[in-house]
């Protein structure tokens, strides 16, 4: 049921483009009063601690300060910072502040002045002193240490997830299909390997920041940077223990998200400082702060086992990842699950047999969360360099492999909760971009003029397209005077292009020019629910929504227009700018029908629609890369990187293009150099951009992004999602290059210059 | 964050040097880094009235301004025609054209920071600093000095005509270097510069004797002298392998160079 | 201390700490276009003109700026809309917090060399960092601007 489709589809201006490129004030820091109080944290310089004495009074007296907190002052209830659908699978173990410091950087007090330069000055004047403890810092060992990082008895899980705190252990679980140790027992050969990333950063350009004030409703009202309103409401509420109504949070433009600010991060403080003071404050976390404190990547091992004939047959995956949520156990349960989901499905084609465990623990470093991929980065990356190193044992070429044992259109994967893939053109993605790339002539790695090695290598991907059963994504359509439109959603645009990419849709649905529809989001007041804009659900699951309630708005209006026609409803057809008799003898325009629908009127012409699916179809992808490798040096360039992504019906060309290009060049950052190190008290070196280097435009390659769309039955207008998947097949592809220039592996992640030119591939 | 008390626009060479010798006073160079610092500063001092800006080339040398910025020496058409471009090379990788329009020579030269690639080159270039009291004083000199309260005033590099190679490793395009090397070649007699170990950069001179296979055994000597370093960036045995690399590569250069 | 500059064409006198640096200056003088996106000097967001030369304001003490001609995003509006549409139709803006700083290093990189390659684009942006694009679609837009220009179809 393809239609001819006049919005969808096209390669639009985002709506608030030309806005942001002039610079006109759109953030948090840009919309909010700068008279109000200046909130800092004091930040734990022990990785594990207890506070034996804290006095603030000193700290009190400084002139314009206006409150110091410490764990005494708040709610001895305990709350997750995840943004995740109630009840969440993440473990209750924080407090606004807690006696016990589980990481460097954890928060021991909150101070409000009246300005910058107070408030700096009262951090340096309370006076701490810690019972330092001794820190749990290798999660390899984490598992029943006798340190225990959560021994308090107010910790609590919601979810069954085989958390047990008095183990460190935040989740934990198993899953399988057919029996793995016989048909490894069966297969020619059994490869066993263990897979390593780090706790990489999102480094969004816009640090986390909030402002709070107390609305003429005596409401705690927040602004915030955030991808998630609704789920802001709840944990504030949780947090300061106080009623959901009394919460309003809205988001004005953020300035970058990738599921950072899928955590409430920074929202705390300020609301604890305003609901205690009734002043208005602002909270801007620094650069340091955000990478010390922040919610990066879970920080994985993952073990495959994967066995295969010698024909390249993939027969049997056995995955195990041990992931590291850290001090707390913000989207610990659930990162964990993709590395096994988004990784095995991969291989549904051939697969007989699958299991998938694992266990995630808590331990003193940096709490980890939501970035881009969530754990499917982590898993790809070792299922993918599995098969790859199957192919070159073997010798076979590992494009023909994959597309011997890939999934197919209509196959049921038992590794991804026994859903369908409903539409798949992974197979169409790898024979495009071979071709694109010219894989036959660049996979036979070679030597140029100047000594240095071209190479090649190959990964493929798939996501998920929102939470299945659980994401809610809802829209609210109006008409309004003279015929345009305003939609409201509760999803997040973070840069992304929701706004646009829904009105996109809005537009096809009522049949009107993208201009005509005013795009409102997302505040807990005025939008209707939705979870929010992470898991790639916002084009699936809101579009959906959309959809929905625009078939709904319309059938309001034909009521109206029918009563203006003086004729049946069923007899009215709907032609965009105007509606009209069945039989063509009369109309009416959209402006009269929206004229009356403010004069005597009883039908509201407004649609809300929720949306939720109970399935999650993925979008799939391809990525070649072929770098130089300067075998002396180590340096490894990336000189020209293919994608060719499956993501159903590309709403939005040139946004989805961006998305990829985007998704790729943080995971060349993260394979190359993105580095996370911690010395032996815990402390983290690369505090900074200064120390955590981003790909800046120089080491980019070029970039080649093209599509094999896929129709999805269930998504609004066959699209899937394209948000995270993109950010899969660099890690996996680039060090299958280097092991092509080099012939070792690397299995762990940042692959530095250092380790290719000693060939240290295991530390 | 860095605070100041007071902040002293100089009027003379003078009022900067007699300010400078408090403990707490601190003399700014293009201002970079400012946020980074925790210290808490009595006076800076501003020395952009004294006409520290600019290169001037007189017959036997280049008189550098300690205000003159990177980005100046970068895109200076008379000394990177002169150095084989060398300048251009080293300074391109520092940050971004904004940072280096700020970062000055005399900043950068001051600091004697171990990462600096502006350093090592200069030292290949035989270079001195001026300074207001002491006078002139070899950089390589000044590299082993310990704390100085003087003003660097200028940065003077000889007019020479030297082939000259600057190489550096990074593990990104734009981050502080693992290790550079500049060499310079005067007729027979060649300097090599190793800094980015990751501490201050070290010079090594010999003479060549026209035997075969010398760039490689230069290399190799230099990289069994000096002393490297690990930090968060590489390892000491990294950055040895490197520079073995590295002044091979260089010394290949020059004496290609040369012979073309 | 008291300071005197030329705003975007504008003379103003303030009364500042000594401490105070440009960034924090230029925002709370109704500049919401230069933004912070590090402590370290490195992320270019802040970039501004300083007697026409682009430089990151967080770097300079506003002292220092005293006397001195200062260019925000605020003041340069035209010429900016000269080639941001073309930003724009790539959809390169993202979540554009990182946009006035590339945009003012993109006019600087203009003004002094109209006809870049695109290497030359990227050298001189390349302190300019963006975490959402991936840059290559920043310099496809620029690149079409300068096509059209030469084209004759501005």
């Amino acid at each position: 049921m393809k239609q001819e489709l006049k919005s969808v589809g096209k390669g639009v201006r985002k709506k608030d483009a030309m806005q942001l490129l002039l610079g006109k004030p759109a953030y948090v820091d840009d919309v909010t009063p700068s008279d109000c109080l200046v909130v800092k944290v004091l930040r734990s310089p022990h990785a594990h601690a207890l506070i034996e004495e804290i006095h603030t009074d000193v700290a009190m007296r400084v002139p314009g300060i206006v409150a110091v907190y410490t764990y005494r002052d708040v709610p001895q209830k305990r709350f997750t910072m995840a943004g995740q659908t109630y009840p969440e699978p993440s473990p209750y173990d924080r407090l606004i502040l807690d006696r016990r410091l589980r990481f460097v950087g954890d928060a021991v007090a909150i101070v409000a002045g009246e300005n910058e330069a107070a408030v700096d000055k009262a951090l340096r004047l309370i006076k701490v002193r810690y019972e330092v403890l001794t820190p749990l810092l290798d999660f390899r060992s984490a598992l029943d240490h006798e340190i225990l990082v959560h021994p308090e008895e107010s910790w609590h899980a919601l979810c069954d997830v085989g958390a047990d705190n008095r183990r460190n252990l935040c989740a934990q679980g198993m899953e399988s299909d057919g029996d793995v140790e016989q048909v490894f027992a069966d297969c020619d050969v059994v490869l066993e390997r263990t897979f390593h990333t780090k706790a990489c950063h999102q480094a969004m350009m816009e640090t986390f920041r909030t402002y709070t004030e107390i609305d003429t409703y005596g409401r705690l009202h927040v602004i915030s940077s955030t991808q998630i309103v609704f789920h802001a409401r709840r944990i504030l509420a949780n947090a300061l223990d106080i009623p959901k109504s009394k919460i309003h949070v809205e988001k004005p433009r953020i300035g970058g998200g990738f599921g950072a600010k899928q955590t409430l991060v920074a929202e705390i403080y300020p609301a604890f400082v305003t609901w205690k003071t009734g002043r208005a404050a602002k909270m801007i976390y620094t650069r340091r702060e955000c990478q010390i404190a922040g919610s990066p990547r879970h920080e994985m091992e993952v073990k495959v086992k994967l066995g295969a004939d010698r024909d390249g047959t993939i027969r049997a995956l056995d995955v195990h990842t041990l992931s590291n949520t850290g001090a707390y156990g913000e989207h610990g349960p659930t990162t964990v699950g993709l590395s096994g989901h988004k990784s095995i499905p991969l291989y549904t084609g051939s697969l007989e047999a699958f299991r998938f465990a694992w266990d995630v623990v808590y331990t003193n470093v940096e709490s980890a969360g939501a970035y881009r991929g969530y754990g499917a980065t982590q898993g790809i990356f070792a299922v993918e360099s599995a098969v790859n190193e199957l192919s070159e044992m073997l010798g076979l070429d590992p494009v023909a492999v994959r597309m011997k044992n890939m999934v197919k259109q209509g196959q049921i994967m038992p590794a991804y909760y026994n859903e369908p893939a409903s539409a798949c053109a992974l197979d169409r993605c790898m024979q495009q971009c071979a071709d694109a790339f010219d894989w036959a002539k660049k996979y036979p790695v070679r030597v140029t003029e100047n000594g240095k090695i071209r190479a090649a290598g190959v990964a493929m991907a798939m996501q998920g397209s929102g939470i299945s059963g659980v994401d809610v994504g809802s829209a609210s359509v109006k008409l309004n005077d003279d015929g345009f439109y305003v939609l409201r959603i509760g999803a997040a645009d973070m840069g992304t292009g929701c706004d646009t990419i829904l009105a996109q849709m809005t537009a096809e649905c009522m049949d009107c020019a993208i201009e005509d529809v005013i795009v409102f989001g997302a505040d807990t007041d005025a939008s209707p629910y939705d979870s929010g804009s992470y898991a790639s659900s916002t084009t699936y699951v809101t579009g959906r929504a959309v959809e929905k309630a625009c078939l709904e708005l319309k059938e309001k209006m034909c009521t109206v227009a029918a009563e203006l026609l003086d004729c049946p409803t069923a007899d009215v057809v709907f032609c965009g700018r105007e509606i009209s008799r069945a039989d063509g003898t009369a109309s009416v325009s959209l402006t009269d029908v929206a004229n009356k629908s403010m004069c005597r009127n009883n039908i509201a012409l407004e649609a809300t629609c929720s949306h939720s699916s109970p399935t999650s179809p993925p979008p799939f992808m391809v990525g070649m890369v072929e770098i130089e490798l300067d075998r002396e040096t180590g340096t490894v360039e990336v000189l020209d990187y293919h994608a060719v992504v499956d993501c159903g019906t590309v709403v939005n060309p040139n946004l989805a293009r961006i998305q990829t290009e985007g998704g790729l060049v943080q995971g060349i950052g993260m394979t190359l150099y993105e580095n996370i190190q911690y010395d032996e008290r815990g402390h983290l070196s690369e505090n900074s951009l200064m120390q955590y280097r981003i790909p800046t435009r120089l080491e980019t390659g070029r970039l080649h992004v093209s599509f094999a769309p896929s129709y999805e039955q269930s998504g609004p207008f066959g699209a899937k999602s394209v948000g995270e998947i993109v950010i899969n097949t660099p890690a996996p592809a680039i060090a299958h290059a280097i092991y092509r220039a080099t012939g070792r592996w690397y299995r762990e992640l940042p692959i530095l210059p250092e380790h290719v030119a000693l060939g240290d591939t295991v530390k | 964050m860095l605070t100041f008390n007071r902040y002293l626009r100089a009027t003379s060479l003078e009022e900067a040097y007699t300010e400078a010798q408090k403990k707490s006073s601190v003399v700014l160079g293009g201002g970079m880094w400012l946020r980074l610092g925790k210290r808490r500063i009595g006076t800076a001092i501003d020395l952009s009235d004294l006409g520290l800006c600019g290169v001037e080339e007189t017959e036997d040398s280049y008189r550098i301004g300690a205000y003159t910025t990177l980005r100046d020496l970068e895109c200076h058409a008379a000394l990177n025609t002169q150095y084989s471009g060398v300048l251009r090379e080293s300074l391109r990788a520092i940050v971004g054209v904004q940072f280096r329009n700020l970062a000055t020579v005399g900043g950068s030269v001051f600091g004697r920071f171990g990462f600096s690639d502006v350093v090592t080159v200069l030292l290949a270039l035989d270079a001195s600093v001026e300074l207001y009291k002491a006078g002139v004083v070899s950089l390589e000199r000044f590299c082993t000095m310990g704390r100085v309260n003087d003003i660097l005033t200028h940065v003077i590099i000889p007019k020479r005509s030297l082939s000259v190679s600057y190489h550096a490793q990074r593990n990104s395009a734009t981050d502080f270097p693992v290790l550079n090397v500049c060499a310079a070649r005067n007729g027979e007699q060649v300097t090599v510069c190793v800094g980015a170990r990751p501490a201050r950069a070290v010079a090594y001179r010999y003479t060549l004797d026209g035997t075969a296979g010398k760039a490689e055994r230069i290399a190799n000597e230099i990289a069994s002298r000096a002393v490297f370093d690990s930090n968060t960036r590489a390892t000491a045995r990294y950055r040895r392998h490197l520079c073995c690399v590295l002044v091979r590569r260089a010394l290949d250069d020059i004496l290609e160079k040369e012979e073309a | 201390m008291e300071i005197t500059l030329t705003l975007n064409g504008n003379k103003i006198t303030a009364s500042v700490a000594p401490d105070t640096v440009l960034l924090d200056f230029l925002r709370e003088h109704g500049c919401a276009s230069v933004k912070c996106g590090c402590e370290t000097s490195g992320c270019g967001l802040c970039t501004v003109f300083l007697d026409d030369k682009p430089v990151l304001s967080c770097s300079v003490p506003v002292v220092r700026a005293d006397g001195h001609k200062v260019t925000t995003l605020e003041g340069l509006q035209e010429e900016a809309a000269e080639f941001i549409g073309f930003i724009a139709d790539q959809g390169a803006e993202q979540c554009g917090f990182c946009n006035p700083g590339f945009v003012m290093n993109t006019i600087a990189l203009l003004r002094e060399n109209p006809d870049p390659t695109d290497d030359e684009i990227r050298a001189y942006l390349a302190g300019n960092l963006c975490r959402c694009s991936g840059y290559e679609g920043q310099t496809r837009g620029i690149r079409a601007y300068l096509n059209a220009k030469k084209e004759g179809r501005l």
